[in-house]
């Protein structure tokens, strides 16, 4: 049943517990107490909106930045990812497979800021061994939603 | 000066019974701010990747007819997925007919079987085309009534008392429009009895197979016996979002689904390529986008039914498609008096059930494949409306 108010909540965390009682046959009680299990657990960390900034006239800049590491013995490359993601900057922080280890996500009000980071924060860290900086052009996509607008259907009112 | 021209349309034509809720709708279309449950069709887009390959064979260039009976590609895939998803076999060469939408293979069913005055009897109340195409092929629609009480099912019983020496057929829709009703096996199996005993068709249109909640859909085709004597109508529309595209198909024995081709080909010559192309992508790998979009209607279909009953509309639990039919027994009005207060007062669309025959007095049709937000503001509306003409 959790799993069902999960993917409930993922696609819109509004959803009340009464709206989900009835969407799913559980209890009110029991579905605010998985749902409050669940918050605590950390299986759902955060509630938050999904926001384009582009419409509100708001600069922002982001830049995924791949970083090479050399891993160290014991931790490998989880203490410089930690070092990394407790930055505020960094938004996502991925351990990868292929040419490079860890993909950043980092955002800042302007270039210079990210640049910075990169510079002064990121790339002087002992154990990285490079950096490529990829600035953001565009969005069109930010998970799962279209930035660019819905599709919009139109429907025949009324269809016998 | 126009020429004059007497008696323009044809008797047949005539004859047919005038849509009463004509002017029910010319209203709702001067109106702005509607929220419409009278709707007939998902609210999702066909999936991207159905779309995807549609555009793709236009870029190619696939505009040319194909062979009457569709592509062999998409009566291959068909073929398999009636195998797979109930055992079912029909030759892909001889006994699978693609057409445009189950509109066109209903017609075409009703035109290759009935000769004049031949007898279909069929549900009442059912989808608004069925007592049609039977009337436009010559024959007569004889009506049983379902009832809210046996959950809208057919009852054997209630059809043999129907059958004559004119009974060519038995026309079934299960899940059914406009009830959201669908039949247990056994209730079936009873109905397939009076077929065989009375050596009788059946034309079982299963547009809304997938969309079953909590319950198992039963392939009329499946029961002992029944393959050779049912007509199994079937498409893409409902299940995969597919409406606009008009695209379904017919299963039955060489021998009918080869009368029908006859007709086909001379009136239809071909379901449109662009739309056969994507119904072989939507077989060959549209299955997670249906029971993704399967769950979600559930969870509206269960807010509706809820809410309808908590506003003081008795609804029975819809166990199929995407309408509930509540009962609006208690407000003293007619089916067609409370739609069309309801739209002008409230501006909430739901269809009477009288469209749907005579059984759909004392209920209205409301589709739950809208977006929740917009379901809970109809509720909140009509339990306004409601409460405002209790009698």
């Amino acid at each position: 049943m959790i799993k069902e108010i999960l993917r409930i909540l993922e696609n819109d965390a509004r959803t009340t517990p009464k709206q989900i009682s009835t969407m799913t046959g559980t209890p009110q009680s029991e579905v605010a107490r998985l749902i409050k299990q669940a918050e605590k657990d950390r299986v759902i960390l955060k509630y938050k909106a999904i926001v384009n900034w582009d419409k509100v006239g708001e600069e922002q800049v982001s830049a995924l930045i791949e970083v090479k590491v050399a891993p160290q013995r014991d931790v490998g490359f989880g203490a410089v990812a930690e070092r990394i993601y407790r930055f505020p900057q960094a938004r996502s922080v991925y351990l990868l497979s292929g040419t490079y280890d860890l993909l950043v996500l980092v955002s800042g009000k302007t270039m210079h800021e990210v640049a910075d980071f990169v510079s002064q924060k990121l790339a002087p860290i002992e154990e990285v061994q490079g950096t490529v900086t990829h600035f953001m052009l565009k969005r069109y996509k930010e998970d799962g939603e279209i930035l660019g607008g819905k599709e919009e259907t139109k429907r025949q009112p009324v269809i016998l | 000066m126009s020429t004059k021209v007497r008696n323009t349309s044809s008797q047949r034509v005539n004859q047919l019974a005038p849509s009463g809720i004509r002017k029910f709708f010319d209203l709702l279309a001067s109106m702005e701010g509607v929220i419409s449950l009278g709707v007939g069709e998902p609210d999702f887009t066909t999936p991207w990747h159905i779309r995807e390959a549609a555009i793709y064979s236009l870029e190619k260039g696939q505009t040319m007819y194909t062979s009457n009976s569709g592509m062999p590609e998409l009566r291959r895939e068909l073929s398999r997925y009636l195998k797979d998803s109930y055992n079912l076999s029909y030759d892909p060469n001889s006994e699978l007919l693609i057409t445009v939408g189950v509109s066109e293979a209903l017609d075409l069913t009703m035109r290759a079987l009935l000769d004049p005055g031949d007898e279909v009897i069929m549900p009442d109340p059912h989808y608004v085309s069925y007592d049609a195409c039977v009337a436009l092929a010559g024959g007569t629609p004889i009506m049983v009534l379902t009832r809210e009480e046996s959950n809208f099912e057919l009852s054997a019983a209630d059809i043999e008392a129907r059958v004559s020496g004119k009974t060519k057929a038995i026309l079934i829709g299960y899940p059914a429009n406009p009830t959201g009703a669908v039949m247990s096996k056994e209730k079936l199996a009873r109905l397939a009895e009076v077929a065989r005993r009375h050596q009788l068709l059946v034309i079982s249109d299963e547009i809304y197979a997938r969309l079953v909640y909590g319950t198992k859909h039963t392939c009329f085709a499946t029961l002992p016996g029944m393959k050779e004597s049912t007509i199994f109508l079937g498409g893409f529309s409902k299940a995969y979002a597919m409406t606009g595209w008009r695209i379904g198909y017919a299963a039955a024995s060489k021998e009918i689904i080869g009368a029908m081709t006859k007709i086909h080909q001379y009136t239809i010559m071909c379901a449109p390529t662009m739309a056969q192309v994507a119904a072989i992508e939507a077989l060959k790998s549209g299955e997670p986008s249906v029971l993704e979009m399967v769950e979600d209607y559930n969870r509206r279909r269960l807010v509706m039914v809820k809410g309808l009953n908590d506003i003081g509309l008795p609804c029975f639990e819809p166990r199929g498609a995407f309408y509930a039919f509540p009962s609006i027994k208690g407000n003293g009005m007619t089916s067609e008096e409370f739609a069309e207060k309801l739209l002008r007062e409230e501006k909430v669309a739901v269809v009477p059930g009288t469209a749907f025959g005579q059984c759909g007095e004392g209920y209205v049709r409301c589709c739950y494949a809208t977006s929740l937000a917009e379901i809970e503001e109809a509720l909140l509306r009509m339990g306004r409306f409601v409460k405002k003409h209790k009698k």
